[in-house]
């Protein structure tokens, strides 16, 4: 029975062994969400003989299930967008055969359209209206409402006192429907459509870019454009329209039913008023399109649609929404994306890449986590392992080649990505074809990029491993051996002051001393920084650091939980010592003094200590700018470690905030429930919670500030060494722009992007004190491309 | 609204495996379970170290804990480990991302756990090893060879 119990656990790799639904209460209305959702699908049917049977079915169950029929149709319309003219088909057969039912369809996306915009969905928004639109197609929608409607979106860019991003996305609504409905709203209305066409060009023309290159992953225009997104949709929509609005690509089942869906009676959509701006209105960011390839990349299969072509917008749109509704299962996602329809058409795989790279490099943020592309990727790599990987290693190529470009958090994703998708791969890689690596400034980015991904992929394996893997010539590329560095250890050691303490402590150590034993061997370290100690010889002694922290984590050094378990067990210890903010900042440097070739170890001990209030986040971000850490000052731990440090912070005010809600909410309740009974008998019970309520808000207020204090040092730091950076080039008449520069510059640009959001709360202190009209340009510009983001 | 086809992601749903140590009744375990921060994560080599777990881990989330599984006579490494996140959702990714995916040339996988408690980084079985490991049948050097010789050798040298 053990044996069978344990063999099961581990019976199916990457897909547990599921449960029995055990519900027998909902079997029809399940069998309807299964039809429908499959409707699509690989199947013995043509697609057409699958819909029209579906719709008889569906138009059967009306009397009984029309509304979980509307629901689910509304809820496919949100949430498979890349199955879109399938459903509009489908709707467009029910409307044929019940006309009711497809004006109480339209209503009830009317209705969800609404309550998108309200709660801020506007990529679900977005699939909502192309859905509306395509029903055009589908005559179920008159085209001439469904102009008005797109009349009204581009009145919004009239709107005054609103932000850009609003404008923006009711332009991007209306364009990007038009693939699909373009041809049939200018058949019927063209002069309507040339009116909003005029409308929506004097506001491409008018709308401020200047948030542009801090979304590029690319600086170089070379050898393809990063366009704005709504600059590249205009040029698409544009050619589209001088190609009289022919296009090929999307499929359209709807059109096999001609005869019958022409007969069908259409609707008009009700006139829709945009929902006004508010100050709880949060648009979507803008974007950069992300470009890779192009046909010249793929010479022997089909060819690639160009940039401006309505094609490209259309796959990478599907791609990006097969995506959006598999990416939690990648098994499923990996086969939708290699099954996409019309593949043989297109050199898909290249299509899947590029859209795969565009979503990992996006900037603030990728859509998702950044591990599940790595995964999905291997995953395609699985699926078709006579294709896909050379596609893979081929786009591998063109990103290093660009190196000197890229921006430096697109870097760090492309290292993280690189070094775990070899972990998956033995770590084959044809590192030779990269030896022009070997004779540049180790600084500069193609160098870099080979330091930090062999580190990388050390930490997922061992170093011996890592000497194994590269060529003799790429040893000075290596990460050092991960080892401990104690000052105290060897004979020429003896001289150093300190040295026979830090011998007492590492018997103590070893003998189990308890903290007050410690504390009492520590009593004897003179104080290089006064004469005399205080009564209590704990003020900032940088002595005494050293040999305790040394002197421990030498000890612990053998893995993480030692250390860990080091930590814990003399905290008093820590505490005391690092009372002071100097205490702090010494902790940190003597910890990176022993652990300088294992960033790994500095970052689990650096999370740790402000885990265990040891350090504050201010004192990691002091110390990261610290002299001590300038010539790592562009390595990626020193980058993970700072916002990691960052996140913690975030999340620490959100736990108290949430506290604090909570206890506000059960007081409320407690207020009800009395005013409900009239006992007067729970006066006494208000006050604690009260107590409770002020504390917690004390607690808010200070992590807050706390926070705010954080965000203050870094950006002065940051403004101090750029300041310094370009001060002494113009004295010297050097060029500002060396890798150092690049590198620091766009630290302070990731900063921003980031943490975007707490940061927003922060505009008119950081306009005020730190990122006035006085500072260098160069640096004034970052402040400025992040203040136009969202506005 | 419906966890059916269109929530898209039964990857996170639990698997047969139920501890037969456990004190409480399975639809307690079960509860438990759907909140635990804690996976259980089986098929290592036995070379695989605590940092290495870390680092690949860490892509989902700042990880809590790690606890190695130990051969319950040697007290060596033995397959398997515990880890824990700081919450739920942290774990959830893990499990969506790295279940069946490689860690030190071994394709790994996880499970929800009911929570680390003191004794259960040992294995079951009567040898000291895992049972999984004592009945496989094929080589894997990282797991000493064919299944009945379960010798940990540490072929790094660094423990």
């Amino acid at each position: 029975r053990e044996r069978q119990r344990h063999r099961q656990r581990e019976e199916k790799q990457g897909q547990p062994h599921k449960r029995r639904k055990t519900s027998d209460a909902n079997e029809t209305e399940d069998h309807l969400e299964s039809l429908i959702c499959k409707v699509g699908e690989k199947s013995a049917c043509s697609l057409e003989s699958n819909l029209e049977g579906l719709a008889g079915v569906l138009e059967a169950d009306l009397p009984n299930y029309k509304s979980k029929i509307l629901r689910l149709l509304c809820t496919v319309a949100r949430l498979l967008p890349e199955k879109l003219t399938i459903y509009t088909t489908l709707v467009g057969l029910l409307n044929a055969r019940n006309y009711n039912f497809g004006g109480e369809f339209v209503e009830a996306m009317i209705r969800q359209l609404k309550e998108s915009l309200k709660a801020n969905n506007y990529n679900e928004a977005v699939y909502l209206v192309r859905f509306l639109s395509d029903l055009v197609n589908c005559h179920v929608i008159a085209a001439p409402s469904m102009v008005a409607m797109f009349e009204n979106f581009v009145s919004v860019t009239q709107e005054e006192d609103v932000p850009q991003v609003r404008r923006d996305w009711y332009v991007y609504a209306f364009l990007s429907s038009l693939p699909w409905v373009g041809k049939e709203l200018y058949e019927k209305k063209d002069a309507e459509m040339d009116r909003i066409f005029a409308n929506t060009e004097s506001y491409l023309k008018r709308r401020q870019k200047t948030h542009v290159p801090m979304l590029q992953v690319w600086t170089a225009e070379k050898p393809h454009p990063q366009e704005e997104y709504l600059d590249c949709l205009w040029a698409q929509i544009q050619k589209l329209k001088k190609d009289r609005w022919q296009e090929r690509h999307i499929l359209r089942p709807y059109l096999a039913f001609d005869s019958i869906l022409c007969e069908a009676l259409q609707h008009n959509l009700p006139p829709f008023t945009p929902p006004p701006h508010t100050e709880d209105s949060v648009y979507p960011m803008p974007r950069v399109i992300f470009r890779m390839f192009d046909y010249t990349d793929d010479p022997e299969g089909p060819v690639m649609p160009g940039s401006h072509s309505v094609e490209r917008f259309v796959i990478e749109e599907n791609l990006h929404c097969i995506i959006k509704s598999h990416w939690k299962e990648r098994k499923t996602c990996a086969a939708q994306l290699v099954s996409y329809p019309g593949k043989n058409k297109i050199p898909l795989n290249y299509h899947i890449v590029e859209v795969i790279f565009a979503e990992l490099f996006q900037l603030p943020a990728p859509p998702h986590i950044d591990v599940m592309y790595t995964t999905l990727l291997i995953e395609l790599c699985k699926l078709q392992p006579g294709s896909l990987p050379q596609v893979l290693a081929q786009a591998t190529e063109m990103l290093y080649m660009r190196l000197d470009t890229m921006n430096t958090t697109c870097v760090d994703r492309f290292i993280n990505w690189f070094s775990h998708h070899l972990s998956n791969f033995q770590f084959r890689w044809s590192w030779e074809d990269w030896s022009d690596c070997l004779t540049q400034d180790p600084e500069s980015p193609k160098p870099k990029f080979v330091r930090e991904v062999l580190e990388k992929c050390m930490r997922l394996s061992y170093h011996q491993r890592i000497l194994d893997i590269v060529p003799p010539t790429f040893s000075a590329l290596c990460p050092a051996n991960p080892t401990c560095i104690y000052k105290y250890g060897d004979e020429s050691s003896n001289s150093l002051p300190g040295h026979s303490v830090a011998l007492c402590l590492a018997v103590a150590f070893k003998s189990k001393a308890t903290n007050d034993e410690i504390f009492s061997i520590l009593k004897d370290v003179p104080n290089p920084n006064q004469d005399d100690d205080d009564d209590e010889g704990f003020s900032f002694n940088p002595l005494k650091i050293e040999v305790f922290v040394q002197t421990l984590l030498h000890l612990a050094a053998k893995s993480f939980s030692h250390s860990f378990s080091a930590l814990a067990k003399f905290h008093e210890v820590f505490k005391t010592l690092a009372e002071s903010d100097e205490g702090k900042l010494h902790v940190l440097r003597v910890m990176f003094e022993v652990w300088r070739n294992h960033p790994q170890m500095i970052a689990v001990l650096v999370d740790k200590m402000i885990r265990t209030q040891i350090v504050d986040c201010a004192a990691v971000a002091n110390w990261i700018f610290s002299s001590e850490l300038s010539r790592d000052f562009t390595r990626l731990f020193v980058w993970e470690i700072l916002h990691s440090t960052i996140r913690k912070m975030n999340k620490h005010v959100l736990k108290i905030q949430k506290e604090l809600e909570e206890a506000k909410e059960k007081l409320a309740r407690q207020h009800k429930r009395r005013s409900d009974d009239d006992d007067r008998s729970s006066d006494r019970k208000d006050g604690a919670l009260e107590e409770q309520i002020e504390r917690l808000q004390e607690k808010v207020e200070s992590a807050q500030s706390e926070q705010k204090n954080l965000f203050l040092v870094i950006f002065q730091r940051f403004i101090m060494i750029l300041t310094e950076h370009l001060v002494r080039c113009e004295t010297d008449g050097t060029s500002v722009l060396t890798p150092w520069y690049k590198n620091c510059i766009e630290r302070l640009q990731q900063i921003f992007l980031q943490h975007h959001q707490i940061i927003q709360q922060y505009m008119v202190t950081l306009e005020n004190l730190l990122f006035t009209a006085e500072l260098d340009p160069h640096i004034l510009a970052v402040f400025q491309q992040f203040c136009a983001l969202q506005a | 609204d419906h966890g059916g086809i269109l929530c898209g992601d039964s990857s996170l749903e639990l698997s047969e495996y139920q501890d037969q140590q456990f004190g409480g009744d399975n639809d307690e375990q079960e509860k438990l379970l759907k909140d635990s921060s804690t996976l259980y994560v089986g098929n290592l080599s036995f070379y695989t170290t605590e940092e290495q777990i870390y680092e690949l881990f860490s892509r989902c989330g700042d990880v809590k804990n790690v606890f190695m599984g130990l051969d319950k006579i040697k007290k060596t490494a033995c397959g398997f480990c515990f880890i824990e996140y700081h919450n739920r959702f942290d774990a959830e990714n893990a499990m969506l991302f790295l279940n069946g995916t490689c860690l030190d040339d071994h394709t790994i996988c996880t499970d929800w756990d009911l929570g680390f408690r003191e004794g259960r980084q040992y294995s079951h079985h009567r040898s000291g090893g895992q049972i999984r490991n004592e009945f496989r049948e094929d080589s894997d050097i990282g797991r000493g060879g064919f299944g009945k010789q379960a010798q940990a050798h540490d072929r790094r040298g660094i423990h």
